[in-house]
Formats: structure tokens, C-alpha cells, sequence
């Protein structure tokens, strides 16, 4: 680097003719989601070799529908993790608010709504005590959202026992406000004779009000350097407690999001879902390119991440084979994943 | 960055446009002022009668082995320490800062050893962190990216591509860019710990250039440094501190970079290893009888006398820049 220093040329402002030395194929090898968009082309390839089902449009709906119900919490858990956290309750939390918002508004008799509001509520604290807890103690995030994780599943499975004497909770199609939520929530349209879901929609919008919010926005700054380096952040000005205990809490919104479309889909909901979801969301954020030890990764990533999953799980479906094997995969996935992150980013950094 | 309630008047943005004038040389008020401060943790005394100055397009720098106390006097300047005894005077008033972000606001900046930068971030992003251009939530990039290219340029520092993670520079161009970060956003004395420590021979070489570059934009640098050879070409003034206590405070014109180098050293504890080494007998005779002659080629012998080696340096120390 001294040569550059030693040779003062006419400082050119824009169109630096060096920049050019680097190709585009290593330009584009070195984002973060490389790796995961890779995989997704080969993941669609495969099946659209063996599963002839898996070709028509109407399966590839479905298959975005797994998808985002993967990809809406993928989402924040990718902020989570370039944030430098990690989030283990979010699987079960999004179980949590659903529970909350069809017990409270049946056991109540109240509008569907005033459930859906009180179990907004309850998401965004459970996210505000992960944030807080980890600010205020420093132990890692990991600790702290595993003991969250345990007794959110503890009080989902007990309370809704205690309460209804099943384990789901009690059918809430016959509230008011029922069908104008459903509407809203779990909604789904005809495009071109394929049915699409809602959530889908809303899927695609948090990806683009993530990305944005992370490459446009200095909160993204923030949150960027709240990850790679907390100290030196704080150093220079950022709110890093605020911008963790923030993230927690996009977490939470989106479990009660999540929450909500499952409920209004299905109009009741089991208590013991959801465990097993939050390494999924991990997986997805760590497939689409987030360093586990954060500062690094993109919403997009986290999304394609998401997208490999929903083709997996619909793929496996669509070739007949015994959908057990889908766990097989997700471990598969995470190994490979890894393994050439690792490798991308090492060719990535060589070339630059 | 935005407490204009207790901005000094003239605030920051401003060391950039032109420099205070006052200091120019040794005539003016000088930027920083350090008289007989000292610091005590409990029953430790970490300083004692520590004086110091630097003024605008001035260069102090402040050479010490481990320990000598070097840290210390950087905490103090920079705002995280009180001194215990003794005066702080910023552009002639005496001050007591309560922390860092109080220094920062008149004008003090410090660049630490880490740096403070996010190794996986881009430059740009590191340079504006915590201050970010833009209305409300939203940055101006192209403002941003093209404000750090300038700033950078204006160090003389020519990077390839702003967008680079900033852990991909040099050791020494990631220094420059923390120097340049903290001139932009409106430092007038910067201090910077052991810049050069962790860097080869070429890439000291640079930062030594950035450090002049600084001065000449009117900046007021205090440099602490354990090696008299990249202290002394940017040098204006020297302090050596050896075991919390001043051994000396010299203008450049009075002391050669020999002499320099032979206080660094400790001419009489170099004497005395070298007699231990002798006495060992075989190949470290061999080291001992050169390291001897290299004491006695920098004119530094200690008279034997080791136990007050702040005599070994020369008289005239003590007629310069004391108040």
C-alpha cells in the first residue's frame, strides 16, 4: 500500500481506474449472500430434475409459502445476528403471541382484535426482557434466550392446559373482528390462476424495509458496528445498548406477526409448535451469509436462506420421499453452508 | 455528536477550514498545557511534575519505555483521568474534563492503539460511524463516501475504493484513516498512542508522514512513541518520561537525534548490561564489548552511576521550555 501513498497522481474523484482490477466475478463472490444464491440454484436444479411436480407455477407457490413463514422471522433473526446476538426464543415465541392473542380474546369474549393488540404487546416485552437482560448482564445472548426459550415453551404447553384442558387452544372464528383480521393476517389471491398467500407479499416488504434499513439507514451503521465491534462503537458515539435492545424487539414484532398469520390461518393453534423453528431462522440467516460472530451478512441473504429451506421442504414433498429426511437436510445445509462461506470469503478476501 | 448545549464557542468543523492561529510556533497560547500535573492512584504515584505543551502546528512527542507512564499522561490529556495534583490548561484556561466526550468537544481527539474501527466494515462506514451524514434516518452515501475520499486525499492517503472493509488496509493506512477521521470531524490536538508500534519500517514511514501532514493543516499533535528514531524527524519538542517523572524537555534545536536516542536507551543501564554480559564470558562477552562501544560512540556514558540517571543527561535540559 505504500506505493500508493509514494505516488500522489491527479487525484481522479470517481472512476478510479484501480477499482477495475477487481472482476466482477469476485465483486459479486464477495457479498454476503454469494454463497447462499449459489445454493439456491442448485437446490431448485435438483429437484427440478427429480420432481416433476416441483416444476408448475402452482407448486412454486407453495413453495414460496413455506418459505416465508420461514423467511418472516429469517428476517429479523438476520438483524439479530449481524447485531452480534443471537435469538433461541424466537420459535417459540411466535407460538407465544399466538396463544396469547386467541386465549385472551376468547377467555374474554372480546373483539379478535384486542387479543391480536394485547399479544403485540406481550412479543415486543418478551423482546424488550431478551435485549435488556443481555444488555444489562452481559451474559451472552445465547444463555439468556435459552432460558427464555424454555419457560416461554413452559407456559405456552402448561398455561394452555390449565386454561382450555387441551393442548391448543379453543377455535376463535366465531369472534368478532375474526374475519377482518383473517383478512388482513392470512389473506391469500389469484394471480394467473395460481394462488398466492399474503405472506408472501408481506414477506418480500420486510426483506426490502430490512435491507434498506441496514445499507441506507445509520441505524444500519449502527447495528453493522453494534455486531463487529461493540467496544469501539460505543467509542465513537453509537447507542449500542439501544440498537441490541432494539433488534430484540424487531424480533418480537415479527413473532407476533408470524403468530398472527398462523393463528388467522388456522383459526386455533398448538401449544408445543414452534420449538425446533428457531434454529431454522438461524440456519436461513447463517445459509444467506451472517457471521455467527456478527458484523456481517445481509437481509437478502437471510431471505434466499429461507428460500433453500421452503424448497427443501416442499421439494422432499413433491419427489415422494419420507419428509423426515428434511432434517437431514437442514443439518446438510448448515454444514454446507458454512463450508463455503468459509471458502467464498477466503477467495473473496485473496482477490481483492 | 450534536450537544451544542455546552459547545465551546467555535465548536468543531472549524481546526479543518484554518487553524487557530495563535500557537504558531512558541510564541502563541499553546493548545494543550500540561504544569507540574501529577497522579496518584491511592499510594501509587503514577506521575509526578509532568510538564507539557503543545501548540497549533507543533509536534510534542512523548518518548518513554514501559511503563514510564506513558498511558497515564495520555488518560489525562484525553479526558478520562483527573490529575491528582497540578494544572490542565486548554488554549490557556484551565480545565477539568469528566470524560473523553468533553476533551473531544474542545477539540482533543485521541487515536488508541485499536483504533476504534470496525474491521469488517468499509471505510467510509468506519469514518463516519457515530456521525453520520443525512436528514433523520436516511444517509447521503454518495455525500459520505465522496467527503471521506476527500478527507483522505487531503491526508494524501489515495485508497483504491472507499467501499472496501477497512480490515483489508495496511496497518498504517487504517492508522491515517483513524487520524483523518478525527481531523475532519474538527479535532485541534491530537493525540495518538504509540501510532507506529505495531508497524514495519515502510509503513511507519507513512504514519510519520500523516503525522507532518496533520501539523501542517495547523493541528497541534502530541505524539507518544517509545522510538527515538520516528519521534525525532517530526519532533518539535521532546518530554522523555522514565518511572512517572519527566527526565527531560527539549526543543528539536537542542538536542541531536544521538542524544535523543542515547536518554531513550538509559545510557548508564546499557552500560551496566553490558559489564553483566562481559562477565558472562563466550559469545555474550562478544555482545557485551560491542554494546559497550556502541554506548561509548553515542557519547552516553552513565559515570558508573546508575542509580540517578536523570543526571546523565545533559545540563542544558532543564533551561528549555519550563514555564
Amino acid at each position: 500500500m505504500t506505493q500508493t501513498a509514494e505516488a500522489p497522481v491527479a487525484p481522479p474523484p470517481r472512476a478510479d481506474e484501480r477499482v477495475g482490477r477487481k472482476s466482477p466475478l469476485a465483486r459479486m463472490l464477495a457479498r454476503p449472500e454469494a454463497g447462499a444464491i449459489a445454493g439456491a440454484i442448485v437446490i431448485y436444479i435438483f429437484f427440478f430434475i427429480i420432481a416433476p411436480p416441483f416444476r408448475s407455477a402452482a407448486s412454486f407457490s407453495s413453495v414460496l409459502y413455506v418459505t416465508s413463514t420461514y423467511g418472516l422471522m429469517a428476517t429479523p433473526i438476520a438483524l439479530l445476528m449481524i447485531g452480534g446476538e443471537f435469538d433461541l426464543s424466537a420459535g417459540v415465541a411466535v407460538t407465544s403471541s399466538a396463544l396469547c392473542a386467541s386465549l385472551f380474546s376468547y377467555e374474554f369474549t372480546t373483539n379478535a382484535w384486542v387479543g391480536v393488540l394485547v399479544a403485540l404487546a406481550l412479543s415486543l416485552l418478551i423482546g424488550f426482557i431478551n435485549g435488556w437482560l443481555v444488555i444489562k448482564t452481559g451474559i451472552p445472548s445465547f444463555l439468556i434466550t435459552l432460558g427464555m426459550f424454555f419457560m416461554l415453551q413452559g407456559i405456552n404447553i402448561a398455561l394452555t392446559q390449565t386454561i382450555t384442558n387441551q393442548v391448543s387452544s379453543p377455535d376463535i372464528s366465531t369472534l368478532q373482528g375474526f374475519s377482518s383480521a383473517q383478512k388482513v393476517f392470512a389473506s391469500s389471491f389469484t394471480i394467473g390462476g395460481v394462488n398466492v398467500r399474503i405472506s408472501i407479499i408481506y414477506w418480500i416488504v420486510f426483506v426490502i424495509i430490512a435491507t434498506w434499513i441496514l445499507l441506507r439507514t445509520r441505524v444500519g451503521n449502527w447495528i453493522f458496528s453494534a455486531g463487529g465491534n461493540p467496544v469501539s462503537a460505543r467509542a465513537v458515539g453509537v447507542p449500542v445498548a439501544r440498537v441490541k435492545i432494539g433488534l430484540f424487539m424487531a424480533v418480537g414484532f415479527m413473532a407476533w406477526f408470524t403468530g398472527m398469520h398462523t393463528l388467522f390461518l388456522f383459526n386455533t393453534i398448538q401449544s408445543a409448535q414452534g420449538i425446533g423453528n428457531e434454529f431454522v431462522y438461524i440456519i436461513a440467516a447463517v445459509v444467506g451469509g451472517c457471521l455467527l460472530t456478527g458484523g456481517y451478512g445481509s437481509a437478502v441473504g437471510a431471505a434466499i436462506g429461507a428460500l433453500i429451506f421452503g424448497m427443501v421442504n416442499q421439494g422432499i414433498v413433491y419427489a415422494g420421499w419420507n419428509p423426515n429426511w428434511f432434517q437431514f437436510f437442514v443439518g446438510a445445509l448448515l454444514l454446507g453452508a458454512i463450508l463455503l462461506n468459509t471458502y467464498i470469503r477466503r477467495r473473496a478476501e485473496a482477490s481483492i | 455528536m450534536s450537544t451544542p448545549a455546552q459547545d465551546p464557542p467555535g465548536g468543531r468543523h472549524r481546526a479543518t477550514a484554518d487553524a487557530p492561529s495563535a500557537g504558531n510556533g512558541n510564541g502563541g497560547v499553546p493548545l494543550v498545557k500540561l504544569i507540574n500535573a501529577g497522579k496518584r492512584y491511592g499510594a501509587v504515584i503514577a506521575l509526578h511534575d509532568i510538564n507539557l505543551e503543545v501548540g497549533a502546528r507543533e509536534v510534542t512527542c512523548v518518548l518513554g519505555d514501559n511503563g514510564a507512564g506513558k498511558s497515564t499522561l495520555i488518560k489525562i490529556i484525553a479526558g478520562l483521568h483527573q490529575p491528582s495534583s497540578g494544572t490542565y490548561e486548554v488554549e490557556g484556561t484551565p480545565v477539568r474534563f469528566s470524560s473523553p466526550r468533553e476533551a473531544l468537544e474542545r477539540g482533543i481527539a485521541t487515536v488508541y492503539q485499536d483504533l476504534a474501527v470496525v474491521a469488517l466494515m468499509p471505510v467510509w462506514r468506519n469514518f463516519f460511524l457515530g456521525n453520520e451524514v443525512g436528514k433523520g434516518l436516511r444517509m447521503d452515501i454518495p455525500a459520505m463516501k465522496k467527503m471521506c475520499k476527500d478527507e483522505l486525499l487531503a491526508m494524501g492517503i489515495d485508497l483504491r475504493d472507499v467501499d472496501q472493509p477497512i480490515g483489508t488496509l495496511s496497518g498504517g493506512e487504517r492508522q491515517c484513516v483513524a487520524i483523518s477521521r478525527a481531523v475532519h470531524f474538527g479535532a485541534k490536538v491530537l493525540i495518538l498512542d504509540e501510532p507506529t508500534a505495531a508497524l514495519g519500517v515502510k509503513q511507519s514511514g507513512v504514519v510519520l508522514k500523516y503525522i507532518i501532514q496533520a501539523r501542517e493543516r495547523g493541528l497541534g499533535v502530541i505524539f507518544i512513541t517509545h522510538n527515538p528514531h520516528h519521534a525525532y524527524p517530526v519532533g518539535d519538542r521532546f518530554m522523555l518520561l522514565n518511572r512517572g517523572a519527566s527526565i527531560g524537555n527539549f526543543e528539536k534545536g537542542q538536542i541531536t537525534r544521538d542524544e535523543l536516542t542515547g536518554l531513550m536507551a538509559g545510557g548508564a543501564e546499557l552500560e551496566q548490561l553490558s559489564h553483566e554480559l562481559e562477565s558472562e564470558g563466550g559469545a555474550a562477552a562478544e555482545i557485551g564489548r560491542s554494546m559497550e562501544a556502541d554506548v561509548e560512540e553515542l557519547g552516553i556514558t552513565g559515570q558508573h552511576d546508575a542509580g540517578t540517571d536523570a543526571a546523565s543527561a545533559p545540563a542544558r535540559q532543564e533551561g528549555s521550555s519550563h514555564p
